[in-house]
């Protein structure tokens, strides 16, 4: 590929981001890109959310321990500990490290889903999310 | 020639005495902390009040044996951390371990750590510090309705729920309330 072609693709997708967009969200967004997802999409992140799987006996999802309201905290449903705001309006610290948020797609895709979520799943998610 | 192997013995001796200085004042420190010195070692690290602090209480170091920091912070066992996910980098894990390590209960001078220690001496490790026997008979005696039955409460496990000051790694009777029941007495 062209170094421009290239160019105007990042440029592309800084357009295309919304307006609560990281420096880790840009680079793990490309990265996802690189790892073979396509053009992010924010309502498939939304219905993925509360997409339920019965893991050890237990229905989770997303939703279970953040919760569907995304300026409220969420609950841990083993430990009851207080999960920070998801939404950037309220947590601005959300999305700023892309150890963390790789960190956290890893375990909680496993506790929820029982695997680790794909590129695309994970570019899906971070876009919904940063929108809220 | 005389003189100078006497500032040489001087410079020596005063050089010998910083140091010493310098490793009493830890033992001081020690020393004059005596209400302190009856808890558990208060000790902390970032990385483990990050991974550990962000799903549950970050329990002090000192409430377990070496043996069982070693079973539960393996890169295995952390794959299924009582029933979590709870792995970590290489990086990470390395920093939480050698954390602990350091910090064991067999590790501190700490009283209420070295019970533990003790109570832990023998036999197989224990995986969950409710399981330390001396952790159990210190809980003999309350009633089940303030624990498990109790809302704000439900388990043993949740440290801070009711020891107010268990962040400090203080869990002296004094500082322990427990909710819905703040009349409660030993």
């Amino acid at each position: 590929m062209k170094k421009s072609t290239v160019m105007f693709m990042l440029l592309g997708l800084c357009v295309a981001l919304p307006a609560a967009a990281t420096p880790a969200s840009d680079e793990l967004l490309a990265r996802y890109q690189s790892e073979g997802a396509k053009t992010p999409d924010a309502a498939k992140g939304k219905k993925n959310w509360t997409r339920e799987e019965v893991v050890e006996g237990e229905k989770m999802s997303c939703a279970t321990c953040h919760g569907t309201d995304f300026s409220k905290p969420g609950k841990h449903h083993t430990t009851g500990k207080v999960i920070e705001p998801m939404s950037r309006k309220v947590n601005a610290e959300r999305f700023t490290d892309v150890k963390k948020i790789e960190k956290w797609f890893k375990r909680n895709c496993k506790d929820a889903w029982g695997r680790e979520c794909t590129a695309q799943e994970k570019a899906d998610f971070l876009t919904f999310l940063l929108a809220q | 020639m005389q003189n100078k192997m006497k500032s040489m013995i001087l410079l020596l001796a005063l050089l010998g005495a910083t140091g010493a200085a310098q490793a009493e004042e830890s033992v001081w420190t020690w020393l004059g902390t005596i209400w302190r010195q009856n808890e558990v070692n208060p000790v902390q690290n970032a990385a483990w009040q990050e991974e550990c602090g962000s799903c549950h209480f970050a329990y002090p170091p000192g409430l377990l044996p070496s043996q069982s920091w070693k079973k539960l912070l393996d890169e295995k066992a952390l794959a299924d951390h009582f029933g979590e996910n709870a792995e970590l980098d290489a990086d990470t894990l390395k920093e939480v371990r050698d954390f602990a390590l350091e910090n064991a209960a067999e590790k501190s001078f700490y009283k209420r750590a070295r019970k533990i220690a003790k109570a832990t001496e023998n036999g197989e490790a224990p995986l969950r510090i409710t399981e330390v026997r001396y952790i159990k008979r210190k809980h003999h005696e309350i009633p089940e309705k303030m624990v498990k039955g109790n809302k704000e409460v439900k388990s043993l496990s949740y440290c801070d729920a009711c020891h107010t000051q268990a962040k400090k790694g203080v869990f002296d009777e004094d500082t322990v309330r427990i909710p819905n029941y703040p009349d409660w007495e030993d």
